[in-house]
């Protein structure tokens, strides 16, 4: 999309980068049925694992972000797993309308906005914080293969490059 | 898709006093379950009827038992029975 101004500018994120281990965590999972207490590193068990964090539900990005996904079945090579502020319930809302076959974490302190270092204070939402839009690429035992976070605000993630990297691990 | 070493998965509803009786016996008796939250909307919990076969929370799970069942007043007799002070188990 060109646009004649400059896009917000983030500041400088301190997000675990490829070669490093991801940050557990244990946040309730939601799925398309019921959710409950699940940790990241019982999801990276079952196999190669795409995390990708996204603003609140209902978000147009997140509409954007999770129509992609659906479109380029990444569900399908690899788990997928979303994590935002968002409450449960509106996990499942969105989970009825898209992101086939993925799982959301909620984590509405955003307390793993910090820990993964993509924090991202709402302007004019007042004690409003959630995650920048990120996108980790994990293997069984947490590694990061490929990591990207949102430098501007809005930014969408490199599918393209999410592809590759999902091609070159599985 | 848990990593809980629990034998129990209690399906449950937020804030369903029928539930909350139940967790209640569960932390009497010191056992350790896994949540499972469900929908309010009743004819949205194909999950719980297909363990318990029947749509109604609370609903428990023991694998240590092979037990399923719903109605609260049954599980916590179930419970008591199982766990309790001389319980069977």
């Amino acid at each position: 999309m060109e646009l004649d101004f400059e896009v917000v500018s983030l500041p400088d994120s301190d997000h675990p980068s490829e070669g490093e281990t991801a940050p557990d965590f244990t946040r309730p999972l939601v799925n398309d049925e019921y959710w409950e207490d699940a940790s990241l590193s019982a999801v990276t068990a079952e196999g190669p694992t795409l995390l990708i964090f996204h603003p609140m539900d209902g978000a147009f990005p997140t509409t954007y972000i999770w129509n992609e996904i659906d479109d380029r079945g990444f569900a399908e090579d690899v788990q997928v797993v979303g994590v935002s502020i968002s409450s449960p319930y509106e996990h499942k809302g969105l989970l009825k309308e898209r992101a086939e076959g993925v799982r959301l974490f909620s984590d509405p302190a955003a307390d793993l906005a910090t820990a993964y270092g993509i924090e991202n204070p709402l302007d004019g939402m007042t004690g409003v914080t959630e995650h920048r839009p990120a996108a980790f690429l994990l293997d069984e035992s947490r590694t990061v293969h490929y990591a990207w976070a949102a430098a501007e605000w809005p930014a969408f993630p490199e599918y393209d490059e999410i592809e590759a990297a999902i091609d070159e691990l599985v | 898709m848990s990593e809980s070493d629990s034998q129990i998965t209690l399906y449950r509803l937020q804030a369903c006093p029928f539930c909350e009786r139940v967790v209640r016996v569960l932390d009497d008796l010191d056992l350790s379950y896994q949540s499972r939250f469900v929908e309010p909307m009743h004819a949205d919990r194909d999950v719980v009827k297909r363990v318990s076969g029947k749509r109604s929370v609370p609903a428990i799970v023991d694998e240590n038992t092979g037990v399923k069942m719903s109605e609260s007043a049954n599980i916590v007799e179930y419970l008591t029975k199982t766990y309790g002070e001389g319980g069977a188990a």
